[in-house]
């Protein structure tokens, strides 16, 4: 008998999901039996690759979708490839997302077009097309990554923290109009979690934010993806309208 | 079943019509029971009906009877009879 956090039967979409959160969570995803649809714009053989790994490993069917969270035609095309090879969706992981630092009178413009159309504008897309296909089978779970800086803000991140703030603000809105069809949108606002971009800082910053974790230790992938699983499954069943934290007791 | 009457059928489902209301007269947001949450219903009963997925321009675009017969002709190839 599957156990309530079971997810077989059902077909997920994550986006970004070659490296960091997005593969904790498409991996998870697929361990507890979904089909996934793996996605990612930087190497077609990426994708391809974990999309034929997930399907030898966990015998689910699993999807290699290439494409860039901000080519509207190509995400069109996700959805349309969901749609011909499984005819249905169950969940949408809206994960991709780009952090470009940078202090008040220094933020290119460019910077600020680019952080919107990946973390704000593709999310708001797909999960327009998702409730869409959910809608068919009235039930369907959507989970976007927001961040701690979204709802607490931080120093030379007042792009990304807007980015991820309208993450909360569109959750909130979406959850309260999809509750009557049955499906259910939450939020996950991840803090320190050891990603290629955390590796990357110096270690005194890196110091200072593992400073600032209660737990005193840094979040790894699977901890989201933990919450990330719970929300898609049958065990979150009465659960919509809620952004969870995911970050240790991080104070900034 | 002729597909102009699927199309019937899946548009008094998705819209919780009886087979006595009269279609043709229908439009969105001026008839009483197609409101922006019910095109909704809408649209999913005509894709499950035909297995197809709208653009979101012609979803928004649907807003008759007639409207909706012209996008399934044009641009999903529905064979529908006058």
């Amino acid at each position: 008998m599957a156990s309530h956090s079971s997810l077989e039967g059902k077909v997920a979409y994550v986006t970004g999901s070659t490296r960091g959160i997005g593969n904790a969570i498409a991996r998870s995803f697929a361990a507890a039996g979904a089909a996934v649809v793996v996605n990612g714009r930087a190497s077609r053989d990426a994708v391809e690759a974990l999309a034929a790994e997930l399907t030898e490993r966990h015998g689910t069917a699993c999807l290699a979708a290439f494409a860039d969270q901000r080519d509207q035609d190509a995400v069109k095309r996700v959805f349309q490839d969901v749609f011909a090879t499984y005819g249905r969706l169950d969940i949408l992981v809206n994960n991709a997302g780009i952090l470009d630092d940078g202090l008040l009178g220094m933020i290119a413009e460019s910077s600020v077009d680019d952080s919107f159309a990946v973390n704000t504008l593709a999310l708001i897309r797909n999960m327009q097309s998702a409730a869409r296909l959910m809608r068919r089978t009235g039930s369907g779970s959507i989970i976007n990554i927001s961040s701690i800086i979204g709802t607490r803000g931080n120093p030379g991140e007042v792009v990304y923290g807007a980015t991820k703030a309208a993450v909360v603000g569109m959750t909130l809105s979406a959850a309260k109009e999809l509750a009557p069809a049955g499906i259910r949108v939450n939020a996950i606002a991840p803090g320190f979690i050891d990603t290629d971009l955390t590796r990357s800082l110096p270690p005194a910053r890196f110091e200072e934010r593992l400073a600032s974790v209660g737990m005193g230790r840094i979040g790894t992938p699977q901890d989201v993806a933990n919450v990330a699983l719970f929300l898609a499954s049958d065990a979150s069943a009465y659960v919509t309208g809620q952004v969870i934290g995911v970050d240790g007791s991080m104070v900034i | 079943m002729s597909e102009s009457q699927r199309l019937d059928a899946a548009i008094r489902r998705g819209l919780g019509l009886t087979n006595g209301d009269d279609l043709t007269t229908l439009a969105y947001g001026r008839t009483e029971y197609w409101d922006s949450v019910a095109h909704m219903q809408l649209v999913a009963a005509i894709e499950n009906e035909f297995g197809i997925m709208m653009e979101t321009d012609d979803v928004i675009a649907m807003s008759s009877y007639a409207a909706a017969r012209q996008i399934l002709q044009d641009h999903h190839g529905l064979a529908l009879e006058p």
